[in-house]
């Protein structure tokens, strides 16, 4: 079987996702363009260089709609007979779309692709598209379904985490993205946003809060109590599925969830002999892939069995891993992998994470591969696993390896 | 047979449709009433000479709705024959609204105007909202709304359908989900009817409105151009809000167990995406699968049919009428204060008896306090009340009860005070009065022995809080006669709640099945099952209370009371050691419920449940190994459905329905299911004796399936095929 291999990994720098945010004012089209000219101009591919590409994208509407992914080929410099699959597995998105185009190239279907993602959720707000299972009584009952941030203090009263687990988590992504910056450990695949003039829009995550403490946190107000407690009373639905739990703990808050961003990424993935079609030096190969789907209501337990899977599948251990990136949806998804697995907190999202630097939904599943890979190098460690938590109930991982 | 509707054309060509089914106090609606009423609006629609209709009754209400014996048919013929005759009612009721209106032009239609005297409920307010205008007459006493979901279905005639479309699915939800009532001006306020009109201009503004209708008052909105869902249709920002959160809020409070909420909530999201006549299919559809669902039969059943039967006296034996002038109730506590008041609202004069003056006062002052309550939420005027306290005389002389033709003894629970205010009664009150003691614990021929006339002697045996418990257990005594009995019906009947009889066994009929399921949820704590898990099982199958908080209410010492009596009756047979292992310990602990602010739960200073106790666990160690939520919901299920079980085969219960709707109504047992016999028949007798055979082998001889249910399940009978009223009669 041909190997797949990434050549590059690159992202935008992250802005807040909201009208006073430095991205607001580029469209999705754009900074998707901008991501693949990048790619391109890096590597110094022209022509029909790439077999496809495969970009994440949630909320497909408006904008981001009507297939985003050939829209941002046409916009771009690309040639047109690339064409452009968009793809939406919520949060892991920009995930999947490695993933995909690393098994296409593993299967023999086309020698490369560019995969990654977008998500301008200060343009297309996070649930425009609407969604049966939040709003079709007959799914929306089925699955006891209810907002992710419900769930996610439903893993903090399953799994015992406190109100002082989660800050302390989002205080040090905080603290490792900031010295992670200062570090200019981000430089290789940061792109900059520019204008049409080449003027710099932004160059730099925008949303991290170095200043974080655990008392300025404590401050904050447990965001989905009174949606889970009084209206429209979430919490019931969800002890229906848990009836051994008496009520929810509700420790979540701005603070230890993930933050509301625009951003983009974009991987460049390809065999063994595109690279040397193209003078170009594999960085990694992609070891493994695995998604599941795990139970709707708790939602955001999927890495826990994902991981499981993708090691089983691949034959390893959780001791051959040597670095993770466990997206930082809300800080009790990555409570929860570490404790399931016994995994050190030193290993586990070193530069800080989606609490500090926040989650534009379809990127960041490439973005963590791109920020694992440049942690590996930088460290000269050699394997890695990413992994994230996905609405409705479902877990992607990627586990890739230095060569 | 008299035609439910007449119609007549007066000279101004305004035909009027006049509903009035002959030998009824309320008009419903049966299959043939329908198919006359097509057959006017055709007739109407077609007479050239006809400029427009009133749809009327000739009743002082409206309509109380389907007839839901014709549902109970209608499910006889399956699915096909559902979908097929709702679709028919559809058509009749779109005719109506559309009137003879020229598709695309919308012109060209007849005014059709309802006009309600009162009560419109159900198909009766479905029709009046086909038509173009709803005129109700200003009867404060008339009841309007959409009651289906109280009996496990939802309107479907249309009903769910146009009322969202004109209000928006935010404001139609608690008349559709909770079936909400209003009297004529809150309809009107709420924008389910149009017009409130005084009682003797009804017929009049009606015809008024026919004759000066403009073409646009003819047009639904739904059916007008560019119409949009008031408060936004489903994938609207607005309505997506609504839709998300009302599932959360329809599962969380129904517990997901009632088919017919959830039918209707998805009728009403699906509909809301396509235009009004797909919308009918997919309610029709809903409502077809809701009529098929063994759980809408059984609650309809239970509910609406037998409950009304066991009212209106089913049981009673065929002597003369019984009604009550005057009673007398010995003891003014808060049973006695409960049973003065619901007696005194019905109209009967009450002598209130204490041995204290100021217990017998503060007896009445309960009333009291409950028609203050009402007062401030205004249903009770001053003139009620005074009326009502006027009714109650509160002493201490047992003289006072000369002249009552009934008694109800609620004095404390001990033989000795009971056969002490037996015989002080019996001295005074009239040789043919019946006396009745409300005990929930003592066997009623054990008290008739203090009785001189114990044929005349009775149980009658109330629920607490008695003005809120629908359930009356009557029990007769070895030696009461069918006078007694009677009597005791025909006050139940007064007092306007729900009456069974039962014979006299220890515990009676619902005390016997409640206490075996606190006892199996105590045990479960003394197993180390999760108490939340015991608790949260019983809510997740329909039960009001999970069991220890039901043993939190009713109180721990009660328990430990009950426990101690039954140890002494039973001997070394006793079964529940286990159970006493907790309960005495709770009551050492001074933990004894609600009352004390301490018991299974924790409570703060005001009486406020906070939580389970956690130190609970200190003692009774939650164990590492739970079982599942279904063998706890078996466990707690079974504890009680079994013991109905043995009480009909021992003859304690007579009438299965009066098994089922005691059950509902007395503790709240799973309502969608129909009750304990209409559960077991949903699940089959087989599959009952197998669970049963199962938790028999994990858990004790306690589960043991009752010779009655083996012998059922061998042949395949249910409990409703094998115990069929008419079958009992024969």
């Amino acid at each position: 079987m041909t190997e797949a291999y990434i050549y590059d990994a690159i992202r935008s720098p992250r802005g807040k996702g909201r009208a006073d945010g430095s991205l607001h004012e580029v469209t999705s089209v754009s900074l998707s363009a901008q991501m693949l000219n990048a790619m391109a101009a890096r590597n110094g591919l022209a022509g029909h260089v790439v077999e496809d590409v495969i970009w994440g994208n949630v909320t497909q509407v408006g904008e981001q709609g009507g297939c985003l992914a050939r829209s941002s080929v046409l916009m771009s410099d690309l040639d047109e007979r690339i064409p452009g699959l968009s793809i939406n597995r919520f949060c892991a998105s920009g995930m999947e779309a490695v993933n995909l185009a690393a098994n296409q190239v593993k299967g023999g279907a086309g020698a490369a692709y560019i995969a990654g993602g977008v998500e301008m959720m200060s343009r297309v707000p996070m649930g425009s598209d609407g969604a049966a299972i939040a709003v079709d009584p007959r799914l929306a009952m089925k699955t006891y379904f209810v907002p992710q941030g419900i769930s996610a203090d439903l893993i903090a009263t399953e799994y015992g985490f406190s109100r002082q687990d989660a800050d302390a988590l989002a205080v040090e992504s905080q603290r490792r993205a900031a010295a992670a910056w200062a570090d200019n450990r981000f430089a290789r695949s940061i792109v900059p946003v520019r204008d049409m003039n080449g003027l710099t829009i932004l160059d730099r995550d925008e949303f991290i809060r170095p200043d974080t403490t655990m008392e300025g946190l404590a401050a904050l107000k447990a965001s989905f109590k009174d949606m889970g407690e009084v209206m429209p009373g979430f919490d019931k639905v969800a002890l229906m599925k848990y009836p051994h739990l008496e009520r929810i703990e509700h420790i979540h808050h701005a603070g230890n969830s993930s933050g509301i961003v625009d951003g983009a990424a974009a991987v460049l993935i390809g065999s063994k002999e595109f690279g040397e079609a193209h003078g170009l030096k594999p960085r990694a190969r992609i070891r493994a892939t695995a998604k599941i789907g795990t139970d709707p209501t708790i939602m955001l337990t999927g890495p826990v069995p994902v991981t499981e899977k993708i090691l089983k599948d691949s034959g390893m251990a959780i001791s051959d891993i040597d670095l993770f990136e466990v997206n930082e949806a809300f800080a009790s998804v990555v409570l929860r992998f570490m404790q399931a697995f016994d995994v050190d907190a030193a290993k586990v999202n070193v530069n800080g994470g989606s609490i500090a630097m926040g989650h534009p939904l379809g990127a960041t599943g490439a973005i963590i591969i791109g920020t694992l890979l440049d942690e590996l190098e930088r460290t000269g460690k050699g394997t890695g696993l990413a992994t994230l938590c996905i609405a409705s109930g479902m877990g992607a991982a990627t586990i890739i390896e230095r060569v | 047979m008299t035609a439910d509707f007449t119609y007549a054309v007066d000279a101004d060509g305004v035909a009027t449709i006049t509903w009035d089914v002959a030998r009824k106090s309320m008009n419903v609606m049966s299959l043939e009433g329908f198919a006359l009423l097509d057959s006017m609006i055709d007739r109407a629609l077609a007479d050239q000479d006809v400029r427009g209709v009133i749809i009327t009754s000739g009743k002082k209400d409206f309509a109380g709705g389907m007839d839901l014996n014709v549902i109970a048919q209608m499910r006889a013929g399956g699915a096909q024959a559902i979908f097929d005759g709702v679709m028919q009612m559809h058509g009749v009721l779109r005719k109506i609204e559309r009137a003879g209106m020229e598709p695309n032009t919308l012109k060209g239609a007849k005014p059709i105007v309802a006009a309600l005297p009162g009560t419109a409920l159900g198909i009766g307010l479905e029709l009046p909202l086909s038509c173009h205008r709803i005129i109700a007459a200003d009867n404060p006493k008339a009841k309007i709304g959409l009651p289906e979901i109280m009996v496990g279905i939802f309107p479907g005639a249309g009903g769910t359908t146009r009322l969202v479309r004109k209000m928006g699915a935010m404001m139609a939800a608690p008349f559709l989900l909770e079936g909400k009532l209003s009297d004529p001006k809150a309809a009107k306020g709420a924008g389910i009817i149009d017009e409130v009109v005084a009682p003797e201009d009804l017929l009049a503004r009606a015809k008024e409105w026919v004759l000066a209708a403009k073409e646009a008052d003819l047009v639904k909105p739904w059916d007008a151009k560019g119409y949009k869902m008031p408060g936004g249709a489903p994938y609207h920002p607005a309505g997506f809000q609504t839709f998300v959160g009302a599932s959360a809020m329809v599962h969380g409070k129904t517990m997901g167990v009632y088919p017919a909420a959830k039918a209707l909530l998805a009728a009403v999201y699906e509909g809301a995406l396509v235009p009004f006549d797909a919308a009918l299919r997919i309610e029709a559809r809903h409502f077809t699968s809701v009529l098929m669902n063994p759980s809408s039969a059984a609650m309809i059943r239970s509910l609406f049919i037998n409950k009304e039967a066991l009212e209106k006296g089913a049981v009673r034996p065929a002597v003369a009428d019984q009604a009550v002038r005057k009673l007398g109730v010995l003891g003014a506590g808060m049973m006695g204060a409960g049973i003065a008041y619901v007696s005194a609202n019905a109209g009967i004069e009450v002598v209130l008896i204490d041995a204290a003056q100021e217990a017998a006062d503060r007896g009445k002052s309960y009333s009291e306090g409950i028609l203050d309550k009402g007062m401030k939420r205004g249903k009770v005027t001053a003139e009620k009340k005074a009326e009502v306290l006027g009714r109650i005389t509160a002493t201490t002389d047992y003289a006072a009860l000369a002249g009552c033709d009934l008694i109800v003894e609620a004095v404390f629970e001990d033989p000795k005070v009971k056969a002490d205010v037996t015989a002080k009664a019996e001295a005074v009150i009239p040789q043919d009065a019946i006396f009745a003691t409300n005990t929930s614990t003592l066997p009623i021929s054990d008290l008739a022995r203090a009785s001189a006339r114990p044929k005349q002697f009775i149980g009658i045996h109330f629920f607490s809080p008695v003005d809120k418990m629908m359930l009356v257990e009557i029990i007769k005594g070895r030696q009461t006669g069918d006078v007694a009995v009677a009597k005791a019906l025909d006050f139940v009947r007064q007092i306007r709640k729900t009456p069974i009889v039962v014979n006299d066994a220890r515990f009676f009929y619902a005390n016997r099945c409640i206490i075996p399921y606190i006892n199996e949820g105590i045990r479960m704590v003394a197993e180390g099952v999760e108490p939340a898990l015991v608790e949260n099982a019983a809510k997740l199958v329909g039960l009001p209370l999970g069991p220890l908080q039901l043993v939190d209410e009713t109180s721990i010492d009660l328990g430990v009371k009950i426990a101690k009596a039954t140890r002494v009756a039973m001997g070394d047979a006793y079964p529940d050691a286990a159970v006493d292992a907790v309960l005495f310990w709770m009551a050492d602990e001074g933990r004894l419920g609600k009352k004390a602010n301490a018991g299974f739960y924790a409570y703060d200073a005001a009486g406020k449940r906070l939580g389970l106790w956690d130190g609970l666990a200190g003692k009774f160690p939650v164990a590492e190994d739970q079982p599942t939520l279904t063998e706890v919901q078996h466990r707690l299920l079974m504890a009680q459905v079994l013991e109905a079980v043995r009480a009909l085969e021992e003859g304690v219960l007579t009438d299965i329905r009066e098994g089922d709707v005691g059950a509902i109504l007395g503790w709240g047992f799973a309502p969608w299911s129909g009750g304990p016999f209409s559960w077991l028949d949903i699940l089959g007798a087989a599959r009952a004796v197998e669970i049963c055979e199962g938790l028999e082998a994990a858990h004790g001889a306690r589960f043991r399936a009752p010779a009655l249910l083996r012998e059922m399940a061998g042949k395949g009978e249910t409990f409703y095929g094998r115990f069929a009223p008419e079958k009992r009669a024969a």
